[in-house]
């Protein structure tokens, strides 16, 4: 056996730094005409807002400017987002989406 | 058993979160590369008349069912058996489906891998490993197999995928001969890194039907392991994912069965017969095409076998009235024609079929027997049935 390694939960906060990993595949589904998240023996469909998120994940940005960014773009209060997107995006991390 | 419909369970092998109207094509394809396997497990999922080498797909074949898959919009490809391993051009066949676009999914025994063979494969574009245990308990994992050391080698292939940065799921298929051991189970899969769980009571088909009576653990058992993997599902959030798989004998409705006939999952055999499910052999008045001579999205589409029990006109009673017929769709057809002698009966595994409470009771009885029946181990021959090949 390997050296034993303590797996944690990835928290999510507006300091997170998130991305796909190599094995999560986000992708347009062209014969079925909508977003798809392919990973291991699940296809999720993300809804429109979750896929504008999920492309912004791109390992760089914080969570924090993320929510900042859509605020801005939807003229929307940011700490609502914020909670919003934190919320949408630990949904995704406890499913092994992000990391 | 009303606590089972509380449960959050995942009754198909290959579950598919999409919505259902946009699944015209299917999702998954199961591909049998091969029905040879080293390791001999009392419970496959193989048909007990496994087909045989020289009936199997050339590399071409196989190349060209990728293509197809991937132009008829299927997303992801299950690389199973037998043991897919065996196939020495395995790299081929993965290299052309991740091409083609569909996303790759090694279910494995691992004991035939090396480590640069699965290099290799990631390299080539292989997805995801799901790695088979038979216990954590390498002398009982070893005779439920009938392999020795393949405990040690299954460690070393867990090991492996996560020192090459790929996801693993561990697959531990539960009966009443290694169900003590869940948590133990539960444990090791955290150790090894793997990102997801499947815990997978038996279905008793095939080769478990066989030996139904050396495998089938008590109700009381069954709830126990449902109570371990909520508790584990809580505890391990975002450290592992676990999928539960019930055996249909303790719940209340059937499972539904492949997600429903053909509309999410096709299956295709080593020697390239094209299934709706892996067990649809079993069934009489059903026509197999074959991906040597038809394509494989005409067969999906129109072929007999999938149109026979598609959707829900062929549904008799209780189904045909049922508010879930399209939830459950009316379970499993093999076990409903194994058991019932008609395959548009109810699977026997719902509490609305007639046959429900003697089916239930039968299984109940089997459980509790003190005098476990030796396993009919999966080998070539070993159902002593006449091969078709």
């Amino acid at each position: 056996m390997s050296e034993p390694v303590t797996p944690t939960r990835l928290i999510v906060s507006s300091d997170s730094i998130l991305r796909l990993p190599r094995h999560i595949k986000l992708r347009h589904d062209a014969g079925r005409g909508r977003w798809i998240i392919l990973a291991p023996e699940r296809v999720f469909e993300p809804d429109e807002t979750s896929v504008e998120v999920l492309k912004l994940c791109d390992g760089e940005r914080t969570v924090g400017a993320i929510a900042l960014q859509l605020a801005e773009q939807y003229q929307a209060p940011v700490d609502v987002i914020t909670t919003d997107v934190i919320e949408m995006l630990q949904d995704l991390a406890d499913k092994g989406v992000l990391k | 058993m009303s606590e089972s419909t509380v449960l959050e369970t995942k009754t198909g092998e290959f579950v598919a979160e999409v919505d259902p109207s946009c699944a015209r094509a299917p999702v998954g394809l199961l591909a049998e590369l091969t029905h040879r396997c080293p390791l001999q497990c009392p419970y496959c999922s193989n048909p007990v008349d496994l087909e045989r080498v020289n009936t199997e797909l050339s590399t071409e074949d196989w190349k060209r069912v990728m293509r197809e898959a991937g132009q008829l919009g299927i997303l992801q490809i299950h690389l199973s058996g037998g043991e897919p391993t065996a196939r020495r051009d395995l790299e081929d066949i993965v290299e052309e489906a991740a091409k083609s676009g569909l996303y790759t999914n090694l279910i494995t025994a691992g004991v035939l891998l090396k480590r640069e063979r699965l290099e290799k494969l990631r390299d080539l574009g292989l997805d995801h490993v799901q790695l088979s245990i038979q216990d954590v308990n390498a002398e009982n994992a070893d005779r439920i197999a009938a392999y020795k050391g393949g405990m040690d080698k299954k460690n070393d292939v867990a090991k492996w995928v996560k020192e090459l940065d790929m996801p693993l799921t561990i697959n531990a298929p539960l009966h009443r001969q290694n169900i003590d051991n869940l948590p133990a189970i539960i444990d090791y899969s955290v150790k090894v890194g793997a990102g997801r769980l499947e815990v997978a009571h038996i279905q008793y088909y095939a080769w478990a039907l066989k030996n139904r009576a050396a495998l089938m653990p008590t109700r009381e058992a069954f709830m126990k392991t449902a109570e371990i993997v909520n508790e584990a599902k809580e505890r391990l959030k975002g450290i592992l994912v676990i999928d539960f798989v019930v055996p249909d004998y303790y719940a209340k409705y059937p499972k539904p069965c492949m997600g429903g006939w053909g509309r999410g999952i096709i299956n295709v055999t080593p020697s390239g017969k094209v299934l709706p499910c892996h067990a649809a052999e079993s069934l009489p008045g059903l026509e197999f095409d074959n991906v040597r001579d038809r394509a494989l999205a005409d067969i999906w589409l129109n072929g007999q076998a999938f149109e026979k029990y598609r959707g829900t006109d062929w549904m008799k009673e209780p189904c045909r009235s049922c508010p879930r017929k399209e939830i459950d769709f009316g379970g499993c057809r093999c076990q409903a024609f194994a058991l019932t002698g008609d395959a548009r009966n109810t699977d026997p595994a719902c509490s609305l079929s007639p046959m429900h409470e003697e089916w239930a009771a039968k299984a109940t009885e089997e459980s509790h027997t003190t005098d476990v029946p030796e396993f009919i181990y999966r080998r070539m021959g070993a159902a002593a049935a006449t091969s078709t090949d």
